[in-house]
């Protein structure tokens, strides 16, 4: 029974001789789904492409079904049977949902034509496992985050692989769809697939692992049957040192209103919301996938237009028609797409940091950027943030997810906004990350800045929030203030069993 | 000790510095191939002849970081020139003043490059169309205007000045090697030191991004294609003063395959979002290099052709594996 799939001998891998994983030895047992844990930068990612054939690994050797293998690139990953579910979106745009699962595997005719029936077929089954309502031949770019991830869940299985890892499946799904995919997760293991579940969420991880082993700082700290482990003991065990407590006190609001919107429409999109925002509040939004809370916030921010709305600050009425507009009023946004609409891979920390409030940077006469003044301001951020990095000038490419989201929070504050809409701000980001962002943000608004807190996990918008606004369907389904804020009553917003009083 | 010196290496960007590397190696063979070839007499040569193109791939690296291209910088520098030195001879009849005359044709080019890079800047930002296939239209429109304005011949200045300044040198380095140079400088200050630059690097590695950010995405394509047309039209000022004459058909055929090869073999990659003038420069002067050399060596001028091209894709490959 116990029979091995995939087995590590001293596995070590370093970029530009600074190591990230020191002498990894780890078995992976047949249909088992094994939990990976760690901090950011822990390693977790770095050992996965080095299964999926992404990177080489600088020593050590991997056996697979008993045998030594190489995995050159993921070509051989996937000739092995090994599919990974990556941290960050990898479709094409421009293609079909269908042509992406099906994406260098295609299914084809005895002529050697593209078999687009077939396709089609195999896709509207996977879409009908995964309980999502998208049409096979939408095209990528149509689609929301959170369904651009099932989609990538359905490209993984697809395959019909041996091992399936995935890394941070549910970042950006919510409870509902999270579930589903436990389902399909289950049956896969009852069929025989072995799974590698990557995840910060400690209470999913518990929930549907067999086994969990704790990376910490590239090194394996430990592994442990599922049950003879409690969530806290995994954290613990992930930061190597005492959890306090998660989430800050909440600070009351000032009763002034800073920022209003009124009747925002955007056709087939945002039907008739409008709330207000107190000096110093978060407001939490939550909602199901598709509620309409992304196209509501980048409406606001002018990145789409809307069909009819009023927007207010500080009593006067706004006019918002670009992102620059907002942005000179006072508004910023963090992005739930960190590398599609947050960060420049290809710039160095400073550059990201400075992009929105490049212009204070810059003399007045041909915009001069004076280059000490960006760099003192980014080391302020590197420091009130903890972001860790061998530098201001390394480019974000070379940092790990959680602390390119704290530049990204960093580059949305720099401006030194009124009112900040945080979308997903803690997407992808290790406990101990997420306690700072936390903090930072708590310490903003003690300072006067409100914020529009949009989130798909629960945990932190009652932790976290002053109000909660439900949405559903582009409609706003009804608020939850104080003591209210639960699951339940959110979720029966959410779900549309109830319709609040607004 | 060993150690440090191997971190060293391992921490050695060669992808920024290949170029420069490879510049002196050939600067290094040709010296010994050509007893010819390191003398200050063919090297200001070798500068002269690259200038022309190297001005121009200075507008176009700006492009190319833009994650753009522009194919009309060639049929751009016909007709600016065309206009530039029929606006002079249309003035040396009205005025007396030789200069003032000259002063207006220069004037006249330089509005024209300024309205011709603003034409395709348009195009590219606000009319959404596909880089390559806009100016690919420009320039067949504008090879068309200059045949048309020059009846397909050749366009003669009747100022003795206008042919001397694009001759002159100064402190010994040719006009057009000088103003290269000067705007190599400026272009290089403007890329990494001002916020335009900043933020034609942020359009060109994700526009997405950028548009987020508060960047206004289509201001910054504009400008670039602007900035562009106005340094074609440097380009063409110093080509038509260098023959004091435009031959409609002919000038700036092909320049702008040279000016992308020395913006690509500079280092510079084809996807955008970053770039350096400084190696532009450098690899218009390869360039220049390789086809003196080929001259020296004999090599039938058929040929030089095929070897150009081996380099270009010799570089890029080069880049690609190094990425």
């Amino acid at each position: 029974m116990d029979e091995c799939l995939l087995k590590t001998h001293n596995i070590c891998k370093e970029f530009s001789s600074v190591p990230v994983l020191t002498n990894i030895n780890l078995e992976i047992i047949r249909g088992e789904i094994l939990g990976i844990i760690g901090e950011n930068g822990a390693g977790k990612s770095t050992l996965m492409k080095i299964f999926s054939g992404i990177y080489k690994p600088t020593s050590g050797e991997i056996h697979y079904e008993g045998k030594r293998v190489f995995i050159h690139d993921p070509l051989s990953a996937k000739n092995l049977g090994i599919s990974i579910l990556p941290q960050e979106f990898n479709l094409v745009n421009e293609l079909s949902l269908y042509d992406n699962i099906f994406l260098g595997s295609e299914i084809r005719k005895k002529s050697g034509f593209l078999d687009k029936k077939k396709m089609m077929e195999r896709t509207i089954e996977l879409l009908k496992e995964l309980e999502v309502e998208i049409k096979p031949d939408e095209k990528i770019e149509n689609l929301s985050t959170a369904q651009k991830q099932m989609v990538e869940i359905c490209k993984a299985v697809a395959m019909d692989a041996k091992l399936l890892i995935m890394d941070e499946p549910t970042t950006v799904l919510t409870r509902f769809e999270i579930d589903i995919l436990f389902r399909l997760m289950r049956r896969l293991k009852k069929q025989g697939t072995t799974i590698i579940y990557i995840s910060h969420k400690l209470k999913e991880v518990k929930a549907i692992c067999d086994r969990v082993m704790v990376l910490r700082d590239g090194e394996l700290v430990c592994t442990e049957m599922i049950q003879n482990i409690s969530v806290l003991e995994m954290a613990k065990s992930m930061v190597g040192r005492e959890l306090s407590q998660v989430f800050p006190e909440k600070k009351r609001p000032e009763p002034e209103i800073v920022f209003e919107v009124k009747n925002l429409c955007v056709p087939r999109i945002l039907d008739n919301v409008g709330f207000q925002l107190k000096k110093g509040e978060i407001l939490g939004f939550a909602g199901l996938v598709d509620a309409g809370r992304t196209e509501m916030a980048e409406t606001i921010m002018g990145i789409r237009k809307r069909s009819s709305g009023q927007i207010f600050l500080n009593g006067n009425e706004i006019d918002i028609s670009k992102p620059q507009d907002a942005v000179d009023n006072g508004i910023d946004y963090l992005s739930e797409d960190r590398q599609g609409a947050g960060i420049l891979t290809s710039f160095t920390v400073i550059q990201n940091t400075t992009l929105v409030s490049l212009a204070s940077y810059c003399t007045s006469f041909i915009k001069y950027i004076i280059k000490k003044k960006e760099e003192e301001s980014t080391l302020r951020h590197k420091e009130r943030f903890n972001i860790k990095t061998p530098g201001l000038d390394v480019k974000l490419e070379y940092l790990s997810g959680g602390n390119q989201q704290k530049v990204s929070l960093a580059k949305s504050i720099d401006p030194a906004p009124e009112v900040l809409i945080a979308n997903e701000p803690t997407r992808g980001v290790d406990v101990s990350a997420k306690q700072e962002i936390y903090r930072f943000i708590n310490s903003l608004s003690e300072n006067g800045l409100s914020c529009i807190f949009i989130s798909s996990e629960q945990e932190e918008i009652i932790g976290m929030c002053h109000r909660v606004i439900v949405m559903k369907d582009g409609r706003i389904m009804g608020t939850v203030e104080g003591e209210n804020i639960n699951e339940e009553e959110i979720m029966f917003l959410a779900t549309g069993v109830r319709e609040g009083a607004t | 000790m060993n150690e440090t010196i191997n971190a060293l290496f391992r921490r050695f960007d060669y992808q920024k510095y290949a170029c420069f590397i490879a510049l002196i190696i050939l600067f290094t063979a040709s010296s010994i191939l050509s007893p010819y070839f390191f003398q200050v007499r063919n090297l200001l040569n070798i500068l002269r002849q690259v200038s022309y193109t190297g001005i121009i791939a200075l507008g176009m690296t700006f492009v190319i970081i833009s994650g753009g291209i522009d194919l009309s910088v060639g049929s751009v520098a016909a007709f600016n020139a065309s206009v530039g030195i029929l606006f002079l001879n249309y003035l040396m009849k009205v005025f007396s003043n030789e200069f003032l005359a000259m002063a207006g044709g220069i004037i006249a080019a330089l509005v024209m490059g300024f309205l011709s890079g603003a034409m395709n800047g348009l195009m590219v930002s606000r009319g959404n169309i596909a880089p390559f296939i806009a100016t690919l239209g420009s320039m067949a429109i504008f090879r068309s205007l200059s045949l048309f304005i020059g009846s397909a011949g050749e366009i003669r200045s009747v100022s003795i000045h206008y042919g001397n300044f694009g001759m002159e040198s100064i402190l010994f380095i040719p006009v057009p090697v000088f103003v290269m140079l000067f705007l190599t400088v400026v272009l290089s200050i403007v890329l990494n030191n001002t916020r335009y630059g900043r933020y034609l690097c942020a359009v060109g590695s994700n526009a997405r991004v950028a548009a987020f950010s508060a960047i206004n995405v289509d201001r910054i394509k504009f400008i670039t294609y602007t900035i562009c047309g106005f340094i074609v039209s440097i380009s063409a000022i110093m080509l038509s003063s260098r023959f004091n004459a435009v031959s409609t058909s002919n000038l700036g055929m092909g320049f702008e395959l040279d000016a992308i090869a020395a913006v690509i073999i500079g280092g510079t990659p084809m996807s955008g979002g970053r770039g350096t003038v400084w190696g532009t420069i450098m690899g218009a002067v390869i360039l220049g290099i390789i086809n003196n050399m080929l001259n020296m060596l004999g090599v039938s001028p058929y040929l030089q052709g095929t070897v150009k091209g081996l380099v270009i894709i010799g570089a890029v490959y080069i880049q690609r594996q190094k990425a």
